[in-house]
């Protein structure tokens, strides 16, 4: 395509492309993001071509391979338009089948549709399968319907339809005033106004402006900014070229970690086909607007999310928070006003402005604005990237959306926020999930990763993981954070080891109180969360650890010993066949026991012994029943009796 | 502005610890250093202000007054919070005659938590001193968060410590560290460094 020069130009563009495509020619897309690779997409990918090939398809059907659908648990996702049949856990040996009966005899393979868990009933087509049906998809929708590496699919969906309009029809203060008026608030943690935070750079007095796009995701279970950035890359671009435009910005950067690849590329591919086109670079598409943008990999610090780590580092020095103010806005990069938001933030921007901001505050709570992308994974049967209007219950998103908890296992809590965060228990299931109901509850927003815990999760060694990992993540700079953290974890892990003392859940409070007030960044401030939430709201699992040595969840290690049930034991040596420490003292027809000198604790016999004897079960904070006499422990079979 | 209850008027950009010794409040320090640029490492500065009808904690050595900011430098949240961060230190150099002295004020017990290995209470002020003033560079910070460590370049070190040391007196836990590390920094440099021959 020649370089656009002009809004005509390019509203030119985008009807040659629509009427090049017919809507009733079949189109079959591959899921191809990341989680899909995982799950041999590439495979998958390959046999539909040669099949495509070898029934003289490549001309009647066009195939796409988009980014991340959000349905990762069922990955490899394959649709096929435009009827919207959805095939889920695609493999190789799969697509002839889908060749032949689909695309040829519009037949739908049934053995590889939607399958409800609970009620077995059967959903073909995309939309209708409940994962899908109870979200609003604003943002990630588009990821489902163009490639990547297709500018052209990113034009005929309606992108670039907001740069013209801005460039053309609005002043940079009508631009603020717009996003201002959208109540858009930063999707990365904070929650703060992004319109605020741009009239501030704006306002700025100093010269060059830059703009960021903060993509340093590191939220455990977290990738919603991974998606949109493989999937939609050049959304996230259109947002940031109008923030640039806005604030008086010439020169962006996007900052995301080496441990994306496949964004890092896609991203960097969206940059130059922008070049091309004239999107980015000198007088964009013909307005005098210039603007260039330069791709970072961080190195995959967590605490570069932070803004002024993540200046830092961008500046090449150590990756560590300075003190605000001055905020990034007045003394950012290289000491000139900086505007940083969060991949999520850039990409509701072009939204925003196509569609206005009485349409974007139409969704969403009193506070909280439009919708937000939680990242849904843990002890749920349908893990994936979910798009729902801010104030959703939690109940919505994990039952409705994400299929309630798999094996028949009860709810314990949702944990959102990423590693500062909080838990919130059953009782708060029914609580609205916007930024400040969470921030109540005693967690937060986050970056909007929400782990779905069951009844086997002990809160306590839940709450030590997540220190564990900032203790890891920690700069190091400030006492509270490196001190305060370390000393916090000491504890926990003695806990969960059975060694935790009378007064821990004091000492606990006091050490949260010292880091959550006086820390130098969110890093260290938040840190306390997992700690306080857990002991908010299950307290009475730190008292069983400390007073009783039990572990109600029967999770802790050190705190649990596999028993078998005389009683239930048919001594048929499951158990013993798998395990892998010979802690099985038994024999045929002998009642099998646990030497528990020389177990380790992993469980195989549990899973081993037959569902209709289930002997094996685990105890915690009771002794282990003394051993079966030698005389009693013969099984005499009735068979063999008569 | 106002600190204790008192009213101050300062320079637009001064920090709160500058306001407060403007008027004879002290404020306790330990990583700040009259020659360096203000870093908020130690947290011990930590003071309470009123700033746009918010409460909140900040450091006073870097946090710039504004007009009307109300500053509290000694409440009993405060004092809890020194006396635990003190209590940590304490765990790193139990004999640091500033942090003894401190501890005392603070009511801190310096064997509340398990001793840890390493002397340094990572205030960097050596590191920052080397940088900012002397400007070599000789020594800087490795890894991060517990695990957080000063260490000598040998390179630099072997060339430019051993007439220098001005970093020495400036370790708040009695260049032990310092000293330790340099130590082992130079040994690494085997065979001595070369000098130009005499002609």
């Amino acid at each position: 395509m020649p370089r656009i020069n002009s809004s005509a130009e390019l509203e030119e563009i985008r009807k040659d492309i629509l009427s090049s495509r017919d809507p009733d020619k079949p189109c079959i897309t591959l899921c191809s993001g990341s989680a899909c690779q995982a799950t041999h997409c590439k495979k998958v990918a390959a046999a539909l071509e040669q099949e495509m090939e070898k029934q003289g398809l490549k001309d009647k059907v066009h195939f796409r391979k988009t980014g991340c659908h959000g349905f990762c648990e069922k990955g490899p996702i394959v649709v096929i338009y435009p009827e919207g049949i959805c095939y889920l856990q695609v493999k190789p040996e799969d697509i002839p089948e889908i060749v032949s009966q689909t695309l040829m005899e519009k037949k739908v393979v049934e053995r590889l549709v939607y399958v409800d868990p609970t009620t077995g009933e059967k959903t073909t087509f995309e939309e209708e399968i409940p994962f899908y049906k109870n979200q609003e998809r604003l943002v990630l929708g588009p990821n489902t319907k163009i490639d990547p590496k297709s500018i052209e699919d990113y034009i005929a969906v309606g992108g670039y339809q907001a740069l013209p309009k801005v460039l053309f029809e609005m002043t940079p203060e009508q631009v603020i005033a717009e996003v201002k008026a959208a109540s858009l608030r930063g999707r990365g943690g904070g929650g703060f106004p992004a319109g605020v935070k741009w009239e501030a750079a704006r306002n700025a007095i100093g010269d060059p402006k830059y703009v960021i796009v903060n993509c340093d995701e590191g939220d455990p279970g977290a990738y919603m900014d991974r998606s949109l950035m493989e999937g939609n890359p050049f959304c996230v671009l259109e947002g940031l070229l109008i923030g640039a435009y806005a604030i008086g910005s010439h020169e962006g950067y996007i900052y995301v970690r080496q441990e994306y690849p496949l964004a890092v590329e896609n991203v960097t591919f969206a940059i130059k086909k922008a070049e091309e086109l004239g999107f980015l670079g000198k007088d964009i598409l013909g307005s005098g607007f210039d603007f260039t943008i330069k791709v970072h990999q961080g190195a995959g610090a967590f605490v570069c999310g932070e803004e002024t780590a993540l200046i830092m580092s961008l500046e090449g020095k150590v990756g560590e928070p300075k003190a605000r103010p001055p905020y990034p806005a007045v003394k950012g990069l290289w000491g000139k006003p900086t505007n940083i938001n969060n991949v999520e933030t850039w990409a509701n921007v072009p939204l925003i402005i196509t569609k206005g901001a009485a349409v974007f505050t139409s969704i969403g709570t009193e506070g909280s604005k439009g919708t937000k992308i939680f990242s849904l994974v843990g002890k749920v049967n349908n893990t994936g990237l979910v798009e729902v209007p801010m104030g959703v219950t939690l109940r919505d998103i994990v039952y409705k959306i994400g299929g309630g908890i798999p094996g028949g296992k009860k709810f314990k809590a949702v944990q959102t926020g990423g590693p500062a965060g909080g838990c919130m228990p059953e009782a708060l299931l029914d609580m609205a999930v916007d930024f400040d109901q969470l921030t109540k509850a005693g967690s937060m927003m986050g970056s909007g990763g929400m782990i779905v815990l069951d009844e086997e999760t002990c809160m306590v060694d839940f709450a030590r993981y997540f220190l564990n990992f900032l203790a890891d993540e920690s700069c190091g700079k400030c006492t509270p954070c490196r001190e305060g953290v370390k000393q916090m974890l000491k504890i926990l892990t003695r806990i969960t080891k059975g060694k935790g003392m009378k007064d821990d859940i004091e000492l606990l409070e006091e050490l949260a109180e010292v880091a959550g007030s006086s820390a130098l960044c969110a890093l260290g401030k938040g840190a306390p969360n997992p700690v306080l939430s857990t002991i908010r709201h299950f307290r009475d699992e730190y008292e069983a650890h400390i007073n009783g040595g039990k572990c109600p969840a029967y999770s802790c290690k050190e705190l649990i010993s596999y028993y078998i049930d005389p009683d239930k034991c048919q001594a048929c040596m499951s158990c013993g066949k798998k395990c892998p420490t010979e802690a099985i003292d038994g024999g045929k027809n002998l009642i099998h026991m646990v030497i528990q000198e020389k177990c380790t604790k992993c469980g195989s016999c549990l899973e081993a012994c037959p569902a209709r004897f289930g002997a094996v079960r685990k105890i915690s904070g009771e002794p282990v029943p003394a051993p079966v006499p030698e005389e009693a422990r013969t099984i005499v079979r009735k068979s063999k009796q008569i | 502005m106002q600190i204790d209850g008192k009213e101050v008027t300062v320079r637009a950009g001064a920090t709160i610890l500058e306001a407060a010794l403007s008027i004879g409040i002290s404020i306790p320090t330990l990583c700040h250093h009259e020659k360096l640029e203000p870093y908020g490492g130690c947290r011990i500065c930590s003071v309470e202000i009123d700033s746009r009808g918010r409460t909140s904690v900040v450091a006073a050595c870097l946090f710039p007054v504004e007009p009307d900011l109300v500053v509290r430098t000694r409440t009993k949240k405060l004092d809890r919070i020194r006396k635990s961060l003190l209590e940590m230190m304490l765990s790193h150099a139990p004999d640091s005659e500033q942090l003894l002295a401190l501890a005392q004020e603070y009511g801190a017990d310096k064997n509340r938590f398990e001793k840890e290995a390493s002397f340094c209470i990572h205030c960097g002020l050596c590191v920052r001193y080397c940088a900012e003033v002397k400007k070599k560079n000789a020594l800087g910070f490795i890894d991060r968060g517990a695990r957080k460590e000063i260490n000598f370049i040998p390179e630099i070190a072997a060339k430019e410590c051993w007439d220098c040391k001005e970093c020495f007196p400036l370790c708040p836990t009695s260049a032990l560290q310092a000293a330790f590390v340099l130590n082992k920094a130079l040994t690494f440099l085997t065979p001595p460094i070369e000098t130009e021959p005499e002609e």
